[in-house]
């Protein structure tokens, strides 16, 4: 086990937790404004597709992002006026937004098959790469260091600016917020349109970056496991990078189990690679039971998550 | 102009039966809409989906095998939702329990007969239901979240059942294709002659009006309603919320588990990477559409059955993705939904000329 | 009924039949009918793309007496039956399904229609109205395996593979008994997806490969993402099923090109005439159905020439990659020096050769 395929390792890592990291940073911000939208899988289609076909369109694959941003934004907000405005139970209509995105995509994907689209460039001069170490630091695509960067900006949000101590209060008890005079809906429309925003441009991350085509449900299931991942990092911004992470790590080992490479690991070998490939899922049930175990009744948990607003009036 | 919403005292009665309906009915006509807007013949589309299926005889079959494990599911979900339990983990308990009848199946070799299928079945129900019971002895004893932990385990399931298809349950005939070896005929449930209408059909038909007896004549009925409805009141009447729990979960996973075992004793007769075709979650959508009655879910279930074979007419036609019905089955899902607030809520409309600030909704997919 | 065959006419004849006066509907019912199932998207580029020609190749060739009908995205479970029913029951007189899954599925649906004739490719289960046809890609496979001997440096080949299923069995032993040929050190790491087409899979896979230190990786599932990722890392791939050039430009050494017009044709033929009879149908490269893309400029002269060595052996019939002695991978001799495995044990192949590593 050498350097290289450790940064070998390492990159590949980077790469396959970058989307659940965009769409469960979207998918924290709606929790913590104490809305629960399951339609992570679909907003990320919509946003795959509509990154690929604003990328086909205009040759510029940042319009492309813009494009996923927009058309994950506009799908998160068809589920807000249904939860939101019309208070719609927020579990099944999370769920048919995901059947809905996936129908939609297929649909709209129909004469994007088979396209190509232009890449983008490296972020750094390629110089930087050339050297393993150098790999590892400046050879990702462009999203990477969003991600990145996003990660740092929503925590920032969260826990630093006022708007994201309203967005916190609106979560928590929404009620006393009302009561306080703030918007406990327009708050939670800008939490769920940021979500589908970060979805969809998680979803772009697969139809741009990893295989710059189009192909019918290409998230596969990713969004799902971003879900896992906010309760996984129980609702923190910083603890969701390290989660994203070590989700890749299992995911990694997952492949590599089906490809006969863990014979550096012992036992590991055999170990069945749908072992890995569930470990997400259980391991964000345990943390589940931890956090639950702590505090009962949940302080981790934002208080209205899942809940309707419904103020006395 | 302003919407004024007054809370009714009890339930529109007559909403709760005409919105359905009118969801259907809106989500063809808007399908008609997007789907020009798209480019393809939405008017062929709807047709092709909603109706063909119901006026071409040969397809009545294929519906029927499609509703049956639909109303199966929906049914048991409809229970734990009126008593605010959410599984939504069916899907992963409709493979667990297609995989426990496998493996009795496999257990029992060569050997057939109504016993050895009556095992499978069996199977099938403890199964499903076995694996509902984690998230419920979870919710009971530490109070994690239902929602994610039923999620979290249906993913769990897809893994294990990717490791027995392809691991002990392999088809040791199958040249490594990873499936079940294909049941023997006198394993499989019977048919009606010259239909692929298997025993689980008739299951389903009966299953709503046994639910319906219960829900309105057993305590146990009444305790559900009670405990949903208001969970304080329940506690001071008697009602053991844990007890809630517990059963809204197990009747949830053991219903699922038995769609699993008859969808795979009477339709499939094989399991693959396939199996899991996404019931488990559609029949969420039936038990809402279904107005979580258990008459509702019947008719809910043949509905959604109808736009899955009607999806796949409409892919022969006019040649769109299989996964188009599912546009369909969600708007049914968002409307219906949505409707909710005719039923508890009066509207009324004030005249103002201050217009309210409203989020600007979008039209769902125009302009992207 | 008359409706719904109008409609799948038109959508399946694409734009000559937009003409069609209103008095064509009596007309269609008088040309043969003739169903395609299809596994992926026409649009893969790849597998079903290549079916697809092969459908559109009837179109032009008979389309004055035959009509054609194709689903696409039809999975490899219990939903392929009501499919194939379907097309049974608006008329189709003979109906091709593309996959190695539709096996048991077709079996029940000939039953269910014995003056119907199915032809499943891939397959082995067979009835009299039910034909097995196949493809002899382990031929292409042997070309790119001697490109592969050659061009990859370490001497560490990726291969992706969908199942363990006979057909993909008899690629992977094809192409690193073809490149130890070239390199006798050549190794092979094989990998299964589980899936026939799944663009992000087949990516993350991808990089498995090159992480665990191939420099070149083939690829027996559909799609081109194996191909955009070793182009992004400057490394070699082969197309599968279509010419996959235009996603990977300079990674694309060549591709095996299935072409079934052919046999489509001649099958489509026989039942027009009546001759129709269940067979089992194997053509390779010999008679044009496995055709190689046109090489990379990459690949150096003396290569192509060894590649071509390979394609004009099999056409003579002088040149056969399962030659013995063939060991596996304990190192047990399976087949002795001189003799030729069989196509009948090759269709039910289920060991790899020596220098194939898999966790399978």
């Amino acid at each position: 086990m050498g350097t290289d395929f450790v940064i070998a390792a390492i990159i590949t890592i980077i790469g396959i937790s970058t989307p659940i990291l965009l769409a469960g940073l979207g998918e924290l911000v709606v929790e913590k404004a104490g809305v629960l939208n399951l339609g992570v899988e679909g907003m990320m289609l919509i946003g795959a597709i509509t990154g690929f076909a604003v990328t086909v369109m205009t040759g510029n694959p940042w319009l492309g992002v813009l494009g996923a941003a927009a058309g994950g934004a506009l799908s998160a907000l068809l589920f807000g006026f249904f939860v939101l405005t019309l208070n719609s139970n927020q579990v099944a209509t999370g769920l048919a937004l995901t059947i809905f995105g996936t129908g939609l995509s297929s649909l709209i994907g129909l004469s994007f098959v088979g396209r190509i689209v232009p890449q983008f460039g490296s972020s750094f001069p390629p110089a930087l790469s050339r050297d393993p170490i150098g790999r590892l630091f400046f050879s990702y695509s462009p999203l990477v260091y969003f991600a990145l960067a996003m990660v740092f900006v929503v925590a920032w949000f969260l826990r630093r600016t006022r708007s994201g101590l309203i967005l916190r209060a609106v979560g928590e008890n929404d009620l006393s917020a009302h009561s306080i005079g703030y918007s406990v809906i327009g708050v939670r429309y800008l939490a769920v349109a940021f979500g589908g925003a970060m979805a969809g441009i998680g979803g772009a991350y697969f139809s741009l970056v990893i295989t710059p085509m189009w192909a019918e449900r290409m998230t596969s299931g990713r969004g799902w496991i971003a879900l896992a991942l906010v309760v996984f990092a129980s609702w923190k911004a910083g603890r969701l990078l390290i989660g994203s992470l070590f989700f890749g790590v299992l995911m990694w080992l997952e492949l590599n189990a089906k490809a006969g490479g863990l014979s550096f690991m012992p036992y590991a070998g055999s170990i069945p690679s749908q072992f890995w490939a569930a470990m997400p899922y259980l391991m964000t049930v345990v943390v589940l039971a931890l956090i639950s175990m702590r505090d009962r009744g949940g302080s981790s948990a934002p208080a209205c998550l899942g809940k309707p607003f419904l103020p006395a009036t | 102009m302003r919407i004024k919403l007054e809370k009714r005292p009890d339930p529109s009665r007559l909403m709760l039966v005409v919105t359905p309906i009118a969801s259907v009915l809106l989500t063809m006509l808007l399908g008609v809409i997007v789907f020009d807007a798209l480019g393809i013949d939405g008017q062929r589309a709807v047709i092709d989906i909603f109706l063909t299926p119901l006026l071409a005889s040969y397809k009545w079959q294929d519906v029927a095998v499609k509703a049956a494990p639909l109303i199966i599911i929906g049914l048991g979900l409809s229970i734990g939702n009126r008593a605010n339990v959410w599984n939504i983990g069916a899907e992963g308990q409709y493979v667990i329990g297609a995989l426990c009848a496998a493996g009795v199946g496999i257990a029992a070799g060569p050997v057939g007969g109504p016993l050895v299928i009556a095992a499978m079945i069996m199977a099938g129900i403890v199964g499903g239901g076995a694996w509902a019971a984690v998230p419920a002895v979870l919710k009971t004893r530490l109070g994690v979240n239902e929602i994610l932990s039923t999620l979290m385990f249906t993913y769990v399931a897809l893994q294990v059942l990717s490791y027995l298809v392809g691991g002990p349950f392999k088809d040791p005939n199958g040249r490594n294709f990873p499936a079940t070896a294909p049941l023997t005929a006198d394993q499989t449930l019977p048919l009606l002659p010259f239909t692929s209408v298997h025993l689980g059909v008739g299951v389903a038909l009966v299953l709503p009006f046994l639910f319906w007896f219960l829900m309105s004549r057993s305590v146990f009925g009444y305790q559900i309603r009670v405990v949903g409805a208001a969970p304080h009141a329940a506690r001071h009447g008697g009602f053991d919320g844990n007890q809630t729990v517990w059963l809204a979960l197990l009747i949830g996973g053991g219903m699922a588990g038995l769609a699993g075992a008859l969808e795979f004793t009477g339709a499939l007769k094989t399991i693959n990477l396939g199996f899991p075709s996404g019931y488990g979650f559609t029949a969420i959508i039936v038990a809402f559409l279904g107005r979580l009655h258990p008459i509702g879910v019947l008719i809910a279930g043949i509905v959604l059955a109808v736009t899955y074979v009607g999806g796949q007419v409409a892919q022969t036609t006019v040649h769109i993705p299989n996964a188009t019905a599912g546009i369909f089955q969600a708007m049914m899902l968002f409307f219906i939904l949505a409707s909710d607030i005719f039923v508890r809520y009066r509207v009324r409309f004030i005249g103002s000329p201050k217009s309210a600030v409203s989020p600007a909704a979008p039209a769902p997919a125009a302009g992207e | 009924m008359a409706k719904l065959n109008r409609r799948a006419f038109i959508a399946a004849a694409g734009a000559a039949a937009a003409v069609l006066p209103l008095t064509g509907n009596a007309f269609a019912q008088e040309k043969l009918k003739v169903g395609f199932v299809f596994l992926g998207p026409i649009g893969d580029y790849g597998w079903t793309w290549a079916h697809n020609k092969g459908r559109e190749a009837v179109d032009a060739a008979l389309g004055d007496q035959v009509e054609t009908i194709y689903v696409e995205n039809v999975a490899e479970d219990a939903s392929a039956i009501p499919v194939f029913r379907d097309l049974a029951q608006q008329g189709c007189k003979l109906i091709f399904g593309a996959t190695y899954g539709y096996m048991d599925q077709m079996v029940q649906v000939a039953a269910e229609f014995p003056d119907v004739k199915f032809e499943h490719c891939t397959g082995f289960k067979r009835a009299d109205n039910l034909a097995t046809y196949n493809s002899r890609f382990h031929e292409g496979r042997a070309v790119l395996g001697t490109i592969a001997g050659k061009m990859s440096k370490s001497g560490v080949m990726g291969y992706l593979g969908s199942y363990k299923v006979p057909e993909v069995v008899l690629g992977v032993n094809s192409f690193i008994l073809a490149a130890q040929k070239q390199n006798p050190a050549a190794t092979l790491k094989l990998v299964f997806i589980d899936s026939w087409f799944d663009p992000p899979k087949e990516a993350a896979a991808t990089e498995t490969l090159l992480n665990l230190g191939c420099d070149l990786v083939t690829t027996h599932t559909d799609s081109p993402a194996a191909l955009q990722i070793l182009e992004q890392r400057g490394l070699y791939g082969f197309g599968q099923g279509a010419d996959m050039s235009s996603f990977a430009p300079n990674a694309h050494l060549t591709a095996i090109e299935d072409i079934w017009g052919p046999y489509y044709i001649e099958r489509v033929q026989a039942v027009l005439d009546g001759t129709w009879a269940s067979a089992d149908t194997w053509d390779g490269i010999a008679d044009g159905t496995v055709v190689i893309s046109p090489y990379n400029p990459a690949i150096p002269a003396d290569v192509v020439a060894l590649a071509e060595e390979v394609k004009a052996g099999y056409v003579a019939g002088t040149y056969d990659v399962f030659t013995g002695p063939i060991y596996d991978t304990e190192g047990t001799l399976r087949v002795k020096d001189g003799e030729i495995l069989p196509l009948s044990d090759l269709a039910v192949m289920d060991w790899f050769v020596k220098g194939v590593e898999t966790a399978a």
